[in-house]
């Protein structure tokens, strides 16, 4: 037979496909219980019977005609494939066959994985998968992406399968035949309600949901605000404090207080000591920002983001806010992109590909680069605007929220063009497992510290460059009209904003030894959060939006920035 | 009698008689499972026109009140 060079993984949203590509490649992708998880294609390679073919985790999608740009990847990448494990739901099991046929059709060489099988039992669902097959024509196994069960099995038949051309035509004698097939080899038992389905049917209905998910947000900040304190006041401080800080006196020492090297690693030192949030060296507060003030939040918000996505939340946060969000041109599974972004930009520009319109995708883009900050940046204000007290951060993060729901209200109107609706389908909860749930904010941890800590050096080392070479009094003075008068900020605050685009977390961390009121605390940091966006997002919205609506997104930033800046100037 | 979707109440169930959009509409619609001959059970409604739930064979799903008004449901009352 011929050989296969590239298989691809396709199926329904949220049937399990990465789970499975998982499974098979050992690779580490992000697998959470909610439609939509997967926006990008990744590879892999699979080993079959010596040979180590290209394997590809395909984005969902209920049919070849595409409606969003998630799915516009899949039908795109079907082109380039030479075959195709198409992942079924084995508890959907008919509205899952559709896009089976229409792969059937293509002509494309094919194996079935009988996904879920293990919750079939429970739900009562028996398959004569025998009949399945011989109806179809392909191989079927039954597989469980989670536990791993049947993976052995799948690979095995793959090097069997056989391509084969079928014609139904019409989408009608499709589902006719579906519907035929489906009532042959599928057999339903009565089965009870379970404490799960009774919480799903709660969760879901207004009056009942409303408030649940209001307690499940104020929960979810409880917990991420114990989890990151505490791993900060009982871990870390101590760790940087008792261990690090007599290392780093001593280099200190060595390095002799006012050479070259000393600025770059130690940095200044303030009070004559070292000052972790203040000194801006490389050694110190290089790591000192990343490690004990970003990771301990970061890392508690992947915890409960892991959580509330395993648990199959988030869709139903989706439908009860959509109305909300419709003021705003966007439909409810845009909070998608939202929270993802209070994780980090970047995941969260990429998720605006669920959204089906360009339109949609610039508001929802532009929301979130302006009023969303990301956990890093979070973080450091939380550390450095919670000193001056509780308030002071609700005027930041208030304001903010403000923000999003003004700007979103002002660019719904402004901007012309449908706004289309929500169309969604709600899994079914489930329990995490919590080996999955460790993975997945383990690798996204990690994902941090790979891709954050060397922007976070390089930005302090860029600052004592700049400082030394004294480039930076030279902007001050050239950027002070803006901001002094402006923002009321002193000018060498102008340092901030130039690190900005490289890291936010180090820019806020800037603000620390200037000497601030709480004031200009506040508007600094507020501004930081809305005036541009980190280099990395900014490279992902460009490619998402395509350079011309990223300028224009790029000079409402600005504005806002100006505008909301100069208002807090004025107020507080 | 006939009704649209967003009149099915709450916990009541109907047939799907069908589906009055264009064939984009149409078409995402069927893909989720809703289609003319399927029986549905309405889940909940949302407040101010706001999205509709449904439940068909083992999936839920929400679909915006516009779409919904345009989906026809044979229910008995």
């Amino acid at each position: 037979m011929k050989e296969i060079n590239k298989i691809l993984l396709m199926g329904n949203p949220n049937v399990g496909k990465s789970a499975i590509f998982s499974r098979l490649t050992g690779a580490k992708v992000v697998i959470s219980n909610y439609p939509g998880t997967t926006v990008e294609f990744t590879q892999g390679h699979v080993k079959i019977d010596g040979a180590r073919p290209m394997i590809i985790d395909v984005p969902g999608t209920y049919t070849l005609e595409p409606t969003s740009k998630a799915e516009e990847v899949a039908v795109q990448m079907l082109k380039e494939g030479d075959f195709v494990i198409n992942i079924v739901d084995a508890t959907n099991l008919e509205r899952n066959l559709y896009l089976t046929l229409q792969l059937i059709e293509k002509g494309i060489p094919l194996v079935v994985a009988l996904n879920m099988w293990d919750e079939t039992k429970h739900q009562g669902i028996e398959i004569d998968i025998k009949r399945l097959e011989e109806r179809l024509g392909v191989s079927i196994v039954p597989t469980c992406g989670l536990t791993g069960e049947g993976i052995r099995e799948l690979v095995a038949r793959i090097s069997e399968a056989r391509p084969l051309k079928r014609h139904l035509f019409t989408e009608r004698k499709k589902w006719e035949s579906i519907g035929r097939i489906v009532n042959e080899v599928q057999r339903l038992t009565h089965h009870h309600h379970t404490f799960l389905q009774r919480l799903e049917e709660l969760s879901i209905k207004p009056v009942t949901g409303l408030p649940i998910a209001a307690g499940v947000m104020f929960c979810a900040f409880l917990i991420i605000r114990f989890i990151g304190e505490g791993l900060i006041g009982y871990l870390f401080e101590p760790l940087f404090n008792n261990i690090w800080l007599p290392v780093m006196t001593r280099l200190s020492l060595i390095l002799g207080g006012e050479t070259f090297l000393h600025h770059i690693f130690i940095g200044k030192l303030i009070n004559g000591g070292i000052d972790f949030g203040q000194s801006f060296g490389l050694f110190t507060t290089g790591l000192f920002v990343p490690i004990a003030m970003v990771l301990p939040y970061l890392f508690s918000f992947y915890l409960v983001l892991g959580l509330l996505e395993d648990f199959g939340y988030l869709p139903r946060l989706a439908v009860l806010l959509d109305n909300l969000m419709h003021r705003m041109g966007l439909h409810g599974y845009a909070i998608i992109p939202l929270i993802l972004g209070l994780g980090c930009n970047v995941p969260g520009a990429l998720a605006t590909r669920l959204l089906e319109g360009k339109r949609e995708k610039f508001i929802a883009a532009t929301l979130m680069a302006v009023a969303v900050p990301c956990m890093a940046q979070i973080a450091m204000i939380v550390g450095l605007v919670g000193e001056r007290g509780g308030r002071y951060l609700a005027i930041v993060f208030g304001t903010l929220f403000l923000v999003l729901i003004i700007k979103g209200l002002i660019l719904n109107r402004v901007m012309k063009g449908p706004s289309p609706e929500i169309l969604v389908e709600i899994p079914p909860y489930r329990i995490p497992q919590p080996i999955a749930v460790v993975k997945k904010v383990w690798m996204r941890v990690f994902g941090f510290l790979k891709e954050a800590l060397p922007y976070v050096l390089l930005g302090i080392l860029f600052v004592n460059v700049l400082h030394v070479l004294k480039i930076i009094d030279y902007l001050a003075r050239l950027f002070s009209p803006l901001v002094t008068n402006v923002w009321g900020l002193p000018k060498e605050a102008i340092s901030a904003l130039i690190i900005g685009f490289l890291r936010k977390d180090v820019a806020v961390g800037m603000l620390g030894p200037l000497d601030l009121t709480t004031k200009q605390l506040v508007i600094g940091s507020t501004v930081l959060a809305i005036y541009f966006p980190c280099i990395a997002t900014f490279a992902v919205l460009v490619r998402e939006l395509g350079i011309r609506d990223m300028l224009k997104s790029a000079a409402i930033m600005i504005g806002v920035a100006l505008l909301v800046g100069g208002l807090l100037n004025i107020i507080l | 009698m006939t009704v649209d979707l967003t009149q099915v109440r709450p916990g009541e169930s109907g047939i799907v008689a069908d589906i009055q959009g264009g064939h984009g509409m149409t078409e995402r619609v069927q893909a989720m499972g809703v289609r003319p001959g399927k029986r549905i059970t309405k889940i909940s409604s949302h407040f101010w026109r706001g999205p509709q739930t449904v439940q068909v064979d083992n999936t839920q799903v929400a679909i915006g009140f516009g779409m919904a008004r345009r989906i026809l449901i044979e229910v008995e009352r």
